[in-house]
């Protein structure tokens, strides 16, 4: 999947976290801002990618900001960003590179 | 053959927003019988989009210890439900909500959707159920032809905020303005063999007339309410709980039948009230109830 233009999916509410996609410059950029990014930032970086990997995203910059979210939700935020940069929102891959 | 679950204990539903993981993150721990995920009206239309990644996701990986789990769809007459149906099925719900129900044919339509999805995504066939939230006058009129229109139907809801406004009135607490509806979704619902649930109680800080209300859809005869808040579950299920004596003549009904119908005998009495098959249901569903609230100490 090409990343065309910018999108934001999530909120600043607990439980949630708030993704932002734009076109990257070669490659996967990640910022990450987390209240618990000591005990669980290496855990959100990874589902973030493995998310990233699912959709063949291979170029991108992400800036995530967590508020307290499961990997479901941080998952889930990830593909509503990058779905709506491409601007799709029907006839998704659930249960393939949605999983 | 018949889901199981058709007939499953349904005394409570409660509705969260589908796109709010800290609603949907553990709501198991209040232990309605039922979760309803909406997709539709509590989720804004610049997230219906994002809510349905967080109910896939949610659905998929959190386990809601036993609940149901109902996702209502957005209505018919939006370009959204059909991609809601194949989200929600494919995401692994049990349930799917019609909301603004008006006809058989609208019933049909979501039926033919959700097979398609089961097929779409490897799930047995029949394996989701679904149910019709009425909220219009025409909907009321035609609930007898929408209780009909699908095996997988397991039962109608009546939704009261819309249904007063398509009605010129508005919720004024005392029920009045629902009787109407109320009694004839019950009746239609009974006469199909499908449940019926009553609608929402929103004044939140009234606990004496939500106790009363539930109090009445109890004696109407309807399975259970929708729930907007988690403190309204207990008084429900209290309200719900059959009494003792109920529960003890509820087990010798069950054990008579049993027992004369093996015997060939069709009517005969229990503590001096003429009883025959008719009653089983009823005693069974009373010996659920109560093994639903923790009372039974039976071995049936």
């Amino acid at each position: 999947m090409d990343i065309i233009k910018p999108a934001v999916a999530g909120t600043m509410e607990s439980s949630d976290c708030q993704v932002t996609i734009e076109p990257g410059n070669g490659g996967i950029e990640l910022d990450i801002q987390s209240p618990v990014i000591h005990q669980f930032g290496d855990q959100i970086r990874k589902t973030i990618l493995e998310t990233l990997k699912d959709l063949d995203i291979e170029n991108a910059r992400l800036t995530v900001v967590d508020k307290g979210a499961l990997d479901c939700t941080v998952r889930a935020r990830v593909e509503a960003a990058a779905y709506r940069s491409v601007g799709q929102k029907d006839a998704l891959p659930w249960g393939g590179a949605i999983r | 053959m018949m889901n199981p679950d058709k007939k499953r204990l349904r005394r409570t539903m409660m509705f969260l927003n589908a796109q709010k993981p800290s609603l949907i993150k553990d709501p198991y721990i209040y232990k309605p019988d039922s979760l309803m995920f909406d997709l539709e009206d509590a989720v804004a239309e610049n997230q219906k989009d994002a809510a349905r990644f967080s109910l896939y996701h949610a659905l998929r990986t959190i386990d809601y210890r036993g609940c149901e789990k109902v996702v209502r769809i957005n209505g018919l007459d939006t370009d959204l439900w059909k991609e809601d149906i194949r989200c929600a099925v494919a995401a692994g719900c049990d349930v799917i909500r019609i909301s603004k129900t008006e006809t058989g044919a609208d019933v049909k339509a979501v039926e033919a959707r959700v097979e398609a999805a089961e097929k779409e995504f490897g799930r047995p066939e029949g394996s989701v159920l679904i149910m019709a939230a009425i909220e219009s006058c025409k909907g009321v009129l035609n609930a007898q032809e929408i209780c009909g229109a699908s095996e997988r139907l397991f039962g109608i809801a009546l939704s009261g905020g819309d249904y007063t406004k398509d009605l010129q009135t508005s919720i004024s607490g005392t029920g009045v303005e629902l009787m109407g509806a109320r009694q004839i979704l019950i009746i239609a619902a009974r006469a199909a063999g499908v449940q019926c649930f009553d609608t929402v109680y929103t004044d939140l800080d009234n606990e004496e007339g939500f106790r009363r209300e539930v109090e009445m859809i109890h004696t109407m005869g309807f399975d259970g309410k929708s729930i907007v808040n988690p403190r309204q579950i207990h008084i429900v299920h209290e309200i719900y709980t059959p009494a003792q004596k109920d529960i003890f003549f509820a087990e010798k009904v069950v054990r008579e039948i049993d027992s004369k119908k093996a015997q060939g005998i069709g009517v005969f009495t229990v503590d001096g009230k003429m009883i025959d098959i008719a009653f089983y249901d009823g005693a069974k569903r009373t010996i659920e109830l109560a093994k639903a609230s923790g009372v039974y100490k039976g071995d049936l």
